[in-house]
C-alpha cells in the first residue's frame, strides 16, 4: 500500500468503528428502553428479559468497533512508521481503544450489558472530537518521544485511562442509582435505573476496577519519571503534566483510603473517583493544549 | 481495623496537657486525617501547574510579574511562584508523612504479633457468617476434621484445630504485609528525594562547536546545588563539542518540529586522562563520573571577524545567538571593546530569512536554508570599564552611538561608514546546550518506588479471610459438617472458599445456604 492509501485506510477504519459504535449505541438504547418493568438487578433468569437481544447485538457491535478501531490505530502506526502516539489525535483514538478494551475485557467474566450505553456514548463523543478537532496528519516523533519508555509509559497510561473512565461510569451510576434507591425508599426503583445494578454492586465494581488501575497508574507515573530522568536529567520537575499525574495519583490514593474510613465509604468515595477522573482529563486536554509544558505534544 | 476513625462526637479534646497531646497525636494519625491531608496535597499542588514557576521557568515568572503588577507581589510573597518549595506545601506533605509514620509503625508491631497468633476459635454458629454451608458426611468427625485441616494446609491456610470439634484457618496475611511495605517505602521515596535535594547539583551550559567545557562552577551559565554540595569537589571531567547535527520536519504536518539532534563529543574523565569519542542524543545522556550530561537545546553561532579602523583583527570567533521562536529567529551581541574606536553590534540571526511589512526580518524555518545576519553597529562607551559584570547576550548602548544597519549572507563583508572598520560573516556554526546533573538519591527513590509498587499490588490483590469447619455426629448417622467463612478485607468474596472446601470434603458442589451469584 502507498502511504496515502494507508492513511485513508486508517481513517476509514476509524470512521467504520464510529459507525458500528453508533449502531451499538442504538442497540443498547433499545435494550434500555424496552420493557420498563420493575427489575432490580439483571437477574440470573434474565434470559427472558425483553431487550436482552438488543443488548447482545450491542455487545457484538461494540466488539466489532473495537476491532475496527484497533485496525485504525495499527494502520496509523504503519503509516507513520512508529508507535501511533505522536500527537493528540493519535493519543485520543488509542485512548478510546483503551476504554472499549477495558470494558470488553471486564465483560468477559461478568454481565456488563447494562453498562454498554454509558461506555459507548462517551467513547463516540470522544472519537468524534478526535477526528474533527484534534485531527493531525502523521508526522515523525519529536526527539524526546523517541524512547522505548514511550511505549511502556503511554500504553500503561492508556489502559489506566480506560479503567478510570470505566470506574467513573460505574461510580457516577452508583450515585444516581443510590439517590433513586433512597427516594424509592422501600419500594423498588423504577424507570431506566431499574436496569442497572443496585448501588452497592456498582460500588464494588468501581472498587475492583480501581484496585487494578491504581497500581498500573503508579507504574505509569514511575515509568514516566524514569523516562524524564533519561531525557531531561531529572526524574521529577513539577512540570504541569507531571503535577497533574501526581494529583490524579493522590486523589485515587485518597479513594483507596476512603473505602476504609468510616463515613467516607459509598457516595463520598464515588465522588472521589469522579474527581480523579476529571483530573485525568484536565491533564490530557488542559495541559496538552493550554499550558506551556515540556509535555505539550498535541501537534496542534 | 484498629486504625479506623472513631465517631466524631467522641473526638472532643480532653483538658490536661498530656491528654491533649495524646488526643492531638491520635487525631493526626487517624485514617480521616490521612484522607484529608491527601486531599489537601492534591489541592496545594494545583497552583504550581497554573502559575509559572521559578524552578522550571524563571523568565516566564518575571514576565508574569511584569504583566500583573497588582496581584503579583502578593502571590510572590506567599510563594506562589515557587509552590513546591513553599512552606505551606512542605507543611502539608510533612504532616502527611508524620501521620504516615505514626500510623504505620504501630501497625508493624500489631502485624508482627498477628503473624504469631493462631486463628481464632470457631464461632458457635457458623450459619450466621456471611458465607456458610452444611452437609452430612459419611466419614467420622475425626476423619472430617483431619481431612479439612489437611486440605486447608495444602491450600496454604494457617490452621488451628481443636480435638474433635472444629478447625479454624486464616489466609492472606500478605495483604497487611504488602500494605505496610507500601507505606514504609513511601517514606524511603521521600528520603531519596531529600538526598537528591541536599547532595545533588545541576547546571546548564552552552557549548559552541569546536569549543570545550570542563566541570567547574565558573564554566556554567546556570547552576543550582543542594545545601551540602561543595563546589570544589566536582568531578574534574571535561569534553569538547566536535560536531552537532540537527534535522527538522519538512513535511506539512508539524513543519519545523525537531526530528533528530545529536552531538559528537570527545570526553575526558580527568585532566590528562584518556580521550573518548561519544555521541549524546536526547534520551541518551553521557554518563560522566557519576553525573549525567544531557543534550537539551541548540542554536546557531555565526562566525564573525571584526576589524577596526586600523585594519587590525579585534574579534574572530563564533558568537552564541539565542533562539526567540520555533523558527530560530535568534538574537545575539558582538562586542569588540579593544577596537579603535570600540565597536559593538546588536544582531538578529535568521536561519531562513524573510522580510515582511508587519513582522520585519524574521525566520520562516529552523534549518539554515537561507541564513541571514542583520546587524546594527554602535561605537562609543559600552560601559565595561566600571567593572560591573555584563551579560554576553546584551549590549548596553546608553553610552554609544548607532552608526549603521546592514544585512549579511555568509561570506559578506560590511565596511562600516567613515572607515571605522569592518565586519565579516565568515560562516555558520552551531551550539548545543547541555544540562549536567548529579542526583545521588535517585537510585534509592527508584528502588523504594519499585518496593512500593510490589507492596501495593500484594496489598490490593491478596484477600484476607477466615474459614471454620465444625463437625458433630448427625442424629441419623454420619457426620454433620458446617463450614463458614468471613472476609477480612474489602470486596472479598468468601462464598467460593466455602463452596470449594465443602466439595473437597465430599459435600455437595453448591453451598446450600446461598446460591453463588
Ligand atoms: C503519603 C501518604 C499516603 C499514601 C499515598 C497512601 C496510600 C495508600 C494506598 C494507595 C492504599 C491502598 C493500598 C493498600 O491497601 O496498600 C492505602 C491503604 C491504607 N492506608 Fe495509606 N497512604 C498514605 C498515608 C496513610 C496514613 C497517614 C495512614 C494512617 C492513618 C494510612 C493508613 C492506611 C490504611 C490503614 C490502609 C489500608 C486500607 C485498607 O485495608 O483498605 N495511610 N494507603
Amino acid at each position: 500500500m502507498t502511504s496515502v492509501q494507508l492513511a485513508e485506510a486508517s481513517n476509514a477504519a476509524v470512521y467504520a468503528s464510529m459507525i458500528t459504535l453508533t449502531l451499538a449505541m442504538v442497540a443498547f438504547a433499545v435494550s434500555f428502553a424496552s420493557g420498563r418493568r420493575r427489575v432490580t438487578v439483571p437477574s440470573t433468569s434474565a434470559g427472558q428479559q425483553p431487550g436482552r437481544r438488543a443488548a447482545n447485538i450491542g455487545m457484538s457491535l461494540t466488539w466489532l468497533s473495537f476491532l475496527l478501531l484497533l485496525l485504525g490505530v495499527v494502520l496509523r502506526g504503519v503509516w507513520a512508521g512508529r508507535v501511533p502516539w505522536g500527537n493528540m489525535y493519535e493519543f485520543s483514538i488509542t485512548a478510546a481503544l483503551g476504554v472499549l478494551g477495558v470494558y470488553l475485557g471486564m465483560s468477559i467474566r461478568r454481565d456488563l450489558r447494562w453498562l454498554g450505553l454509558f461506555v459507548v456514548i462517551p467513547t463516540l463523543l470522544w472519537l468524534g472530537l478526535a477526528i474533527t478537532v484534534l485531527y493531525t496528519e502523521a508526522a515523525q516523533l519529536v526527539p524526546a518521544l523517541k524512547s522505548y519508555w514511550l511505549v511502556i509509559h503511554v500504553s500503561a497510561a492508556i489502559i489506566c485511562f480506560g479503567a478510570f473512565t470505566f470506574a467513573a461510569a460505574t461510580a457516577g451510576l452508583s450515585l444516581v442509582r443510590g439517590r433513586a434507591e433512597r427516594r424509592a425508599d422501600s419500594t423498588e426503583v423504577t424507570g431506566w435505573l431499574s436496569r442497572v445494578p443496585d448501588h452497592e454492586r456498582l460500588e464494588r465494581l468501581t472498587n475492583t476496577v480501581i484496585a487494578f488501575a491504581f497500581p498500573l497508574w503508579t507504574f505509569a507515573v514511575v515509568a514516566g519519571a524514569i523516562w524524564a530522568e533519561n531525557a531531561w536529567g531529572r526524574y521529577w520537575g513539577w512540570d504541569p503534566k507531571e503535577t497533574w499525574a501526581f494529583i490524579t495519583w493522590v486523589i485515587f490514593a485518597a479513594y483507596l483510603h476512603a473505602r476504609s474510613t468510616a463515613g467516607w465509604r459509598g457516595s463520598r468515595a464515588s465522588w472521589i473517583v469522579l474527581a480523579g477522573w476529571v483530573s485525568f482529563l484536565i491533564n490530557y486536554f488542559g495541559v496538552n493544549i493550554f499550558v506551556n509544558s515540556l509535555h505539550s505534544y498535541s501537534g496542534m | 481495623m484498629t486504625t479506623q476513625q472513631q465517631a466524631p462526637e467522641q473526638a472532643l479534646p480532653p483538658l490536661g496537657s498530656v491528654g491533649f497531646l495524646r488526643w492531638l497525636w491520635r487525631q493526626l494519625t487517624s485514617m480521616r486525617t490521612a484522607l484529608i491531608l491527601l486531599f489537601l496535597l492534591a489541592v496545594v499542588s494545583i497552583p504550581g501547574s497554573i502559575l509559572p514557576q521559578r524552578g522550571t521557568n524563571p523568565l516566564r515568572v518575571d514576565q508574569w510579574i511584569e504583566e500583573n503588577p497588582a496581584t503579583a507581589p502578593i502571590l510572590d510573597a506567599l510563594g506562589f511562584f515557587d509552590v513546591y518549595a513553599s512552606p505551606w506545601f512542605a507543611a502539608v506533605y510533612l504532616l502527611l508523612f508524620i501521620s504516615l509514620i505514626g500510623c504505620v509503625l504501630p501497625r508493624v508491631g500489631v502485624h508482627l504479633r498477628a503473624l504469631r497468633t493462631p486463628p481464632p476459635r470457631a464461632p458457635r454458629n457458623l450459619n450466621r457468617l456471611p458465607a456458610s454451608g452444611s452437609f452430612v458426611s459419611e466419614l467420622t468427625v475425626d476423619e472430617v476434621l483431619t481431612s479439612a485441616a489437611g486440605q486447608l494446609r495444602q491450600g496454604h491456610w494457617r490452621v488451628r484445630s481443636s480435638e474433635g470439634e472444629w478447625v479454624a484457618a486464616e489466609k492472606g496475611y500478605w495483604r497487611e504485609t504488602g500494605n505496610l511495605v507500601f507505606h514504609l517505602s513511601l517514606i524511603l521515596v521521600l528520603v531519596g528525594i531529600a538526598v537528591g535535594g541536599l547532595l545533588g547539583w545541576r547546571g546548564n551550559v552552552v557549548v559552541r562547536e569546536g569549543t570545550g567545557f570542563s566541570n567547574t562552577l565558573t564554566q556554567y551559565d546556570a547552576w543550582g546545588a543542594g545545601r551540602f554540595v561543595s563546589a570544589d569537589a566536582l568531578a574534574p571531567f571535561s569534553f569538547t563539542l566536535e560536531d552537532f547535527r540537527v534535522d527538522f520536519e519538512r513535511g506539512e504536518a508539524q513543519r519545523g518540529a525537531p526530528r533528530e539532534f545529536e552531538a559528537d563529543l570527545t570526553y575526558r574523565a580527568a585532566p590528562g586522562g584518556e580521550e573518548v569519542s561519544t555521541t549524546v542524543q536526547v534520551n541518551e545522556p553521557l554518563i560522566a563520573s557519576g553525573a549525567k550530561v544531557f543534550l537539551v537545546g541548540h542554536g546557531y553561532a555565526p562566525h564573525v571577524i571584526v576589524r577596526d579602523s586600523t585594519g587590525r583583527v579585534v574579534f574572530d570567533d563564533t558568537v552564541t545567538f539565542l533562539p526567540q521562536d520555533g523558527n530560530f529567529t535568534s538574537t545575539g551581541v558582538i562586542k569588540a571593546p579593544d577596537a579603535e574606536p570600540a565597536l559593538g553590534f546588536n544582531g538578529l540571526f535568521l536561519p531562513t530569512a524573510a522580510l515582511t511589512e508587519e513582522l520585519g526580518p524574521h525566520s520562516v524555518f529552523p534549518a539554515p536554508d537561507y541564513p541571514g545576519l542583520f546587524l546594527s553597529a554602535f561605537t562609543g562607551d559600552m560601559g565595561l570599564d566600571d567593572g560591573s559584570p555584563q551579560s554576553v547576550y546584551t549590549l548596553d548602548t546608553s553610552g554609544m552611538e548607532q552608526i549603521g544597519l546592514e544585512s549579511l549572507l555568509p561570506g559578506d563583508v560590511w565596511t562600516l561608514p567613515e572607515g571605522q572598520g569592518s565586519i565579516e560573516f565568515v560562516d555558520l556554526e552551531r551550539w548545543a546546550s547541555f544540562q549536567i546533573a548529579h542526583d545521588p538519591g535517585k537510585e534509592l527513590a527508584l528502588g523504594a518506588s519499585l518496593a512500593a509498587m510490589i507492596g501495593l499490588m500484594v496489598s490490593l490483590f491478596v484477600r484476607r479471610r477466615r474459614i471454620w469447619v465444625r463437625a458433630q455426629p448427625a442424629d441419623d448417622g454420619g457426620t454433620l459438617v458446617h463450614v463458614g467463612a468471613l472476609a477480612r478485607s474489602e470486596g472479598t468474596d468468601v462464598e467460593s472458599d466455602v463452596v470449594d472446601l465443602m466439595s473437597r470434603l465430599g459435600g455437595p458442589d453448591v453451598s446450600q445456604e446461598r446460591a453463588p451469584q
